[in-house]
């Protein structure tokens, strides 16, 4: 889409973009490229020399089994926290859209965590899971569950995975609503004319009709999942115990800041751009799509 | 709905009575650790109803900071949260709205370069770049400066993005009208664009706070010195050591005071906020 109507000046348009050009040249650019540039070069353990070796990074992180692991952990991390993550809101948008009274209580008072940062988050969720003074290990220890995520590593996953999907309901929640909100009143009175009762209803009218909003929070969800709950991880976990909670984004933010390997943190972090690139291009072929139908 | 059921309904609200409770849980938790001492805390398992230190640990944390962690007053560290959020929020919105006008209301040489240049940054999450991103910003000397924590999270695709689709469904007849009478690009924008934007300014902004005042690994990476610390960095530092050691009552405490801010925006603006986050993932 183009205006018709458009202003003429031989300056005015590049000083009006210049600040955003000058601040994502400096700060995404000129660092993207840096990324490039180091993860193909190998440096000496002091830091003093460096040398170019190609490929030889990348390679060195398919080969090492810790990378590869890391793959796995993010991969169902970011499955339990996009699957548990859209079920739930799904339920409870669900239930507010069929309750008469009461909707926008529920409503504000689901919305709130959307505002927590995800250390924040963590932080809440390790209180209530410590192993020695914990409220919920209490209980746990009550029916017999011998709970320290500090030990084992399933416990450990199942921590940063409720923190992240309490942290992302509201958000999962509110787009439901909308989507529900959306559809046709008529449409679910005709199928109910016909007989249809309310499950029958919800798998055969509403969810198909929701899959669109769906399939954009599966996307949203899984780049939360995989970016933004470095604060979650960090706050509790620290990729521990062993490495069993370390996923992509930490082990980056560990091998380049705590153990100092430049061009192994580069390399990660270049393959890292290539998945975002691709989740975006998904998410951007599938707003297009979303526009077009 | 459809048909009224009663037990249907009472099931819905049962339902949702369960998962407004399961979502506040943790806070309340939080909020009562924040109101106990220390003995009350460690006390398995700790009581579920508010104590009697309320005042003590809330002084305590925003004028000395933890005893055993660290020391820094959380009162400094709510205010360099603060000046982060507020700054990171205004700063995209005027950085983006004007580059947004610039790309919709002229035809220059490179302006579909430009366009592209921050439709690019949509993919470069500060996540993936944070080794050289932090190099950049020591060579610039931006270190522990408010320069430093706002700078690199104020270039944004998403209001640029916002602002321009938004630009572009306001009727071509007002830029002609304008021009007619005579005004230029600037009196057009300031009596024209920047009115009719309000709401969408509004919505951003609320996102924003709330992005900006949740930083987290970035402030993490280039703040060293306590009296640059945001709050969410500085109850990261008050965990200090295991289980049982650290000061619950006063971590409980920072951790209220850093998430009742955005909290309290999205609660109190919530029409704002719905819009702002529908309209961003367009």
């Amino acid at each position: 889409m183009e205006k018709r109507v458009v202003f003429r000046s031989a300056w005015l348009p590049y000083v009006l973009v210049a600040p955003q050009i000058a601040i994502t040249v400096i700060f995404f650019f000129w660092p993207a490229a840096q990324a490039v540039y180091y993860s193909f070069l190998l440096q000496d353990a002091f830091g003093l020399k460096s040398q170019f070796v190609w490929f030889q990074n990348f390679v060195d992180l398919l080969r090492d089994t810790n990378y590869l692991s890391s793959f796995r952990t993010t991969a169902v991390f970011s499955f339990l926290v996009a699957a548990s993550g859209i079920a739930i809101s799904l339920l409870l948008a669900t239930m507010a859209n069929a309750v008469v009274r009461g909707a926008l209580v529920y409503k504000t008072l689901l919305i709130w965590p959307y505002a927590v940062a995800p250390a924040i988050a963590g932080i809440l969720w390790a209180f209530l899971f410590a192993p020695s003074i914990g409220i919920v290990t209490y209980y746990l220890k009550w029916i017999g569950l011998d709970w320290n995520w500090m030990m084992h590593s399933p416990q450990a996953m199942l921590l940063v995975v409720v923190a992240s999907t309490w942290k992302q309901i509201s958000y999962n929640f509110l787009f439901f609503l909308a989507g529900l909100q959306s559809i046709p009143k008529s449409l679910i009175e005709a199928a109910a004319i016909d007989g249809a009762g309310p499950f029958r209803r919800f798998w055969t009218i509403v969810f198909p009709l929701l899959s669109p909003t769906t399939f954009f929070l599966l996307v949203i969800n899984i780049v939360y999942a995989f970016f933004d709950t470095f604060g979650v991880i960090d706050a509790t976990t620290q990729g521990g115990p062993g490495n069993a909670t370390e996923i992509l984004v930490y082990k980056v933010y560990y091998d380049g800041v705590k153990a100092a390997d430049l061009g192994g943190s580069s390399a990660q972090s270049v393959i890292l751009m290539f998945i975002v690139i691709s989740l975006t291009v998904v998410q951007f072929r599938f707003v297009e799509r979303k526009v077009q139908y | 709905m459809v048909e009224h059921r009663p037990v249907r309904d009472f099931v819905a609200h049962l339902i949702l009575i369960v998962g407004v409770i399961a979502v506040a849980f943790p806070l309340w938790v939080t909020f009562v650790a924040s109101t106990r001492t220390f003995e009350e805390i460690v006390s398995v398992p700790m009581p579920l109803t508010v104590g009697s230190h309320l005042q003590d640990n809330y002084e305590q944390v925003l004028t000395a900071g933890s005893e055993r962690g660290s020391k820094a007053p959380v009162g400094r560290m709510l205010v360099n949260s603060l000046i982060m959020a507020l700054s990171i929020a205004l700063g995209k919105i005027f950085i983006s709205i004007l580059s947004a006008f610039a790309i919709v209301y002229f035809r220059f040489p490179l302006r579909n370069f430009f366009f592209w240049m921050i439709f690019v940054t949509l993919m470069l999450p500060i996540e993936v770049r944070i080794i050289p991103t932090f190099k950049v910003a020591s060579d610039l000397g931006l270190l522990d400066s408010y320069a430093g924590l706002i700078l690199p999270a104020i270039a944004s695709a998403t209001a640029t993005f916002l602002f321009r689709q938004f630009f572009l469904t306001i009727p071509d007849e007002l830029a002609e009208a304008a021009r007619i009478d005579g005004a230029g690009p600037m009196r057009f924008f300031f009596d024209v664009v920047l009115p009719l934007s309000k709401t969408h300014i509004a919505a951003l902004f609320v996102i924003l706070f709330i992005y900006g005042w949740n930083q987290y690994l970035w402030p993490l990476l280039i703040t060293a010195q306590e009296s640059m610390y945001t709050v969410v960095i500085g109850i990261k530092r008050m965990i200090a050591g295991g289980d049982a050691s650290n000061e619950w009552q006063l971590i409980m405490a920072t951790a209220m005071l850093a998430l009742l801010p955005p909290a309290a925006v999205v609660m109190l603006m919530q029409k704002w906020f719905v819009k702002g986050l529908v309209e961003t993932e367009k």
